[in-house]
């Protein structure tokens, strides 16, 4: 009887002990989960960051802005904090596999700004997804009729960036 | 000459690509060394194929410049060189004359004595002593030291003065909304612009589109201030002509024949 009694208590302890850890683990996993309303930024196509993406995240503003006087009055063209860089590197594609262009909710730079009410101007003149020839280099350079024409269409110089974003649009890499 | 040098060059870019930037300049170097050493070929077209790095900001060292020889073009050249500075910059015609964009555009003009007729493209003048940085309330136009007339159109308020000093009438004003513009060439509501003597495509060591649309040796790009380049070779030997020499603006487009 005493051995009954003990195997129960310990079978109650033990069930209580699951019990607070699955509760806890449930209650942990809830934590990591990031709730709905906050901002998630979609995944880049690739490669690395120009800069650390948690400095990134707060600094963007004056280093697009130091990037954009360099570029507009020096003729520096690097390729680090370029906004044509970022635009090509943060692609979104929709369901048609086209480059979602600002007008869409799910644009990379929409993602935060609708959340904390930022409102920019910059795509009111420049292109908010990589230009529509990298969506036609995609199609000539898949073909491998023409590989040199695909590249050519782009006419810069085919960088990483430009390389990843091509396998991006054609579906090689998510 | 100068163009088929820079024609090879470019075909040569497209077979290695991918490189990397200093690969590429190590090849347009190594290119242009080879080719320099070519039968026929002369030094002085070795200095313009190098280009800028990217990181390097322009200096004034360099001066960039156009000539344009007016008895070289018809109508249709002409309009060939729009078409081409449209494609390039992504503006076109939207049916409305009073307020489409005009970078570069066709004049005719006609001798009342002798009704001899001739047209000639008109663009940006690119002055050294440009009106239109001298009206301007914010700095948004400037002249790059390289000579080159832009609108920082970061700070351009769109308030036209630049437009009214202008006597090239080569700005234009954007007036609605646009998708879609060319990456290289951020254009949008609200603001000036004008021809920016493709300034994308210079710094990276090419000529403006309108030059390679233009029939063979009617327009020539070069940097004024290098006394070898073919374009102050040309200015140095041929009579040229600046429009509207009498305002003293120093324009660095010049004309021939006109
Ligand atoms: C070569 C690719 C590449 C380029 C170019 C690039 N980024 Fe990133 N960026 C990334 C990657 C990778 C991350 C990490 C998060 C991810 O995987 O999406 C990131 C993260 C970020 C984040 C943080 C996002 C988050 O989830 O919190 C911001 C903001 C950002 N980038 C802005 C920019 C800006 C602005 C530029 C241009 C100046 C730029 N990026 C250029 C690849 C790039
Ligand atoms: C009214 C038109 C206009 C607006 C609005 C505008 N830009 Fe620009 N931007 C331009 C033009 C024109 C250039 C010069 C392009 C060239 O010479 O290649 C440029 C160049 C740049 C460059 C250097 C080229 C590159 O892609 O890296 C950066 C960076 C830049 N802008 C950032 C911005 C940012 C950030 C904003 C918004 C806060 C903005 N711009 C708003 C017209 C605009
Ligand atoms: C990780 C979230 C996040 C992403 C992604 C993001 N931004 Fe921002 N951005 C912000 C926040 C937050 C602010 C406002 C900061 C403030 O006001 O102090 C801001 C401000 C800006 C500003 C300055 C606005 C002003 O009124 O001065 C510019 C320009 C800008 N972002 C450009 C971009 C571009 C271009 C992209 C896409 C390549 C982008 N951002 C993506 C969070 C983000």
């Amino acid at each position: 009887m005493k051995i009954v009694l003990i195997m129960q208590k310990l079978i109650i302890t033990l069930l209580g002990v699951a019990f607070i850890g699955v509760s806890l683990l449930a209650s942990v996993g809830q934590a990591s989960a990031q709730p709905e309303w906050m901002p998630n930024p979609p995944k880049a196509i690739g490669g690395q960051c120009d800069l650390d993406p948690k400095e990134m995240r707060k600094t963007h503003m004056t280093l697009l802005d130091h990037k954009r006087d360099q570029t507009m009055r020096d003729g520096i063209r690097t390729k680090k904090y370029s906004l044509k860089k970022c635009i090509a590197c943060h692609a979104v594609k929709d369901k048609s596999n086209k480059c979602v262009t600002v007008k869409d909710e799910r644009h990379f730079c929409r993602s935060c700004h609708d959340y904390a009410a930022v409102r920019i101007d910059c795509f009111d003149c420049h292109a908010s997804r990589p230009e529509d020839s990298l969506n036609k280099a995609t199609k000539a350079a898949g073909n491998s009729h023409d590989k040199l024409a695909g590249l050519s269409s782009i006419g810069k110089t085919g960088d990483t960036t430009d390389t990843t974003l091509r396998r991006f649009i054609a579906g090689e890499v998510k | 000459m100068i163009s088929l040098k820079q024609g090879q060059i470019e075909a040569g870019e497209h077979k290695t690509a991918p490189v990397d930037e200093a690969g590429r300049r190590k090849f347009l170097k190594g290119s242009a060394a080879a080719l320099a050493l070519a039968p026929g070929m002369t030094l002085f077209a070795y200095g313009e194929a190098i280009t800028k790095p990217a990181e390097q900001a322009v200096t004034t060292k360099s001066r960039w410049g156009l000539l344009i020889d007016a008895a070289k073009f018809s109508d249709e050249d002409v309009d060939a060189c729009v078409k081409a500075c449209q494609d390039e910059n992504g503006w076109r015609d939207t049916g409305k004359p009073m307020t489409d964009a005009q970078w570069i555009r066709r004049v005719n003009l006609k001798n009342k004595k002798t009704d001899e007729q001739f047209s000639l493209p008109m663009m940006c003048q690119h002055c050294a002593e440009a009106p239109c940085v001298d009206v301007c309330p914010t700095g948004a136009s400037f002249k790059r030291k390289d000579g080159i007339v832009l609108v920082d159109k970061h700070i351009c308020i769109g308030c036209r003065y630049c437009m009214m000093a202008c006597p090239y009438k080569a700005r234009s004003f954007v007036h609605e909304h646009i998708e879609d513009q060319k990456e290289h060439a951020p254009r949008g509501i609200g603001t000036v612009e004008s021809c920016t003597m493709c300034v994308h495509l210079v710094d990276e060591g090419k000529e403006p589109a309108c030059v390679k649309a233009a029939p063979e040796g009617a327009m020539v790009f070069g940097d004024l201030n290098d006394k070898t380049s073919k374009l102050a070779q040309l200015i140095k030997s041929v009579a040229t002509q600046q429009v509207r020499a009498d305002l003293n603006l120093d324009p660095g487009v010049r004309y021939r024949n006109i």
